[in-house]
């Protein structure tokens, strides 16, 4: 994680300002894991909720039996743009900014398609008369995917701005510093996610 | 992975990595949800696939995406997110515990 700092530490333009890329991205880092404490109480949350849902009210079997493959697609969405956030890194390793900015449209596109789907999901459970205030369990079930989904949605703000500046200001010291940090912001939801899809869907249908 | 190289400035992540996570997490992702759809496995075997293909995801991505390895410049990084992963863990089972124990004694 601290990778794309170090290309830089030495780099040719910018050597008289003080490099505090390390520990900038340790910071940022020690957010992370903040957040994944916070991930972690809504998995638990989650946990100790569904396992014992109330007769009348649908269960996880019920809600996403059916739509597992739409979940499948949602997971590959966030996955591939994951990757290709990766290709941005590296092409910002190799001074390219038309092909770091490149890279991060199609992130952003994969990204903004994984919150479409979640939104449609969201939208279609309401409409079925399964929204948050149905049981204890729906509430858990929209805390933790919603938590999600607006971490991912804030990420997408970011890496707008980020491009804007980028653009703007080219591969910079602050500009390759901020990349690296919402590089790690990224892969880290793509982790929670698989934990979403492992524990929310497929344990939830069984 | 090379970090005593890149002080030279050579890319650390390199596409080769990227690609090979992103098929391992495919195949990580396919093995359980296809076992799923497919039905006829027991509950236990399931949930137990589950948990292995996840776990393995995620240590995929940390090595692969997020370069983690142990390195000294990365050893507190990855001494934090064993510290939250345990913090995590002592909560889960915690509460996982209590709130079953409860439930049964409340004979729901």
């Amino acid at each position: 994680m601290a990778e794309v700092l170090h290309h830089d530490n030495h780099g040719h333009d910018e050597h008289h300002h003080h490099d505090d890329t390390d520990i900038t991205v340790f910071g940022f880092w020690t957010y992370l894991m903040s957040d994944l404490i916070l991930f972690g109480t809504l998995f638990i949350a989650f946990a100790v909720l569904s396992s014992h849902i109330p007769l009348g009210t649908p269960s996880a079997k019920e809600l996403f039996g059916d739509s597992l493959g739409f979940v499948l697609t949602e997971t590959f969405a966030l996955l591939i743009s994951s990757v290709t956030f990766g290709f941005a890194v590296l092409a910002s390793y190799k001074k390219n900014v038309g092909q770091v900015l490149t890279w991060l449209a199609i992130t952003w596109v994969f990204g903004a398609a994984f919150i479409g789907m979640e939104l449609y999901e969201f939208n279609h459970l309401v409409h079925a008369g399964h929204g948050p205030t149905t049981s204890a369990f729906l509430s858990a079930f929209f805390t933790l995917v919603g938590t999600h989904g607006i971490h991912v949605t804030s990420g997408l703000v970011w890496m707008l701005v980020l491009m804007y500046q980028i653009k703007k200001n080219g591969l910079t010291l602050p500009n390759t510093r901020r990349l690296a940090c919402l590089s790690l912001f990224w892969h880290f939801l793509d982790i929670v996610w698989i934990c979403v899809f492992s524990v929310v869907y497929l344990m939830g249908v069984l | 992975m090379s970090h005593d190289h890149n002080s030279a400035g050579a890319a650390h992540g390199n596409t080769k990595q990227y690609t090979i996570g992103f098929i391992l997490s495919v195949i990580l992702t396919i093995i359980p949800f296809g076992m799923v759809m497919a039905g006829g496995f027991g509950r236990g075997l399931l949930v137990t696939v589950i948990a292995i293909t996840a776990v393995a995801q995620i240590l995929v991505q940390l090595i692969y995406f997020l370069h983690m390895n142990s390195s000294s410049e990365q050893r507190w990084n990855v001494i934090a997110f064993v510290y939250t992963i345990l913090t995590v863990a002592i909560l889960l089972v915690g509460s996982v515990w209590i709130m079953n124990y409860l439930h049964y004694n409340m004979m729901i």
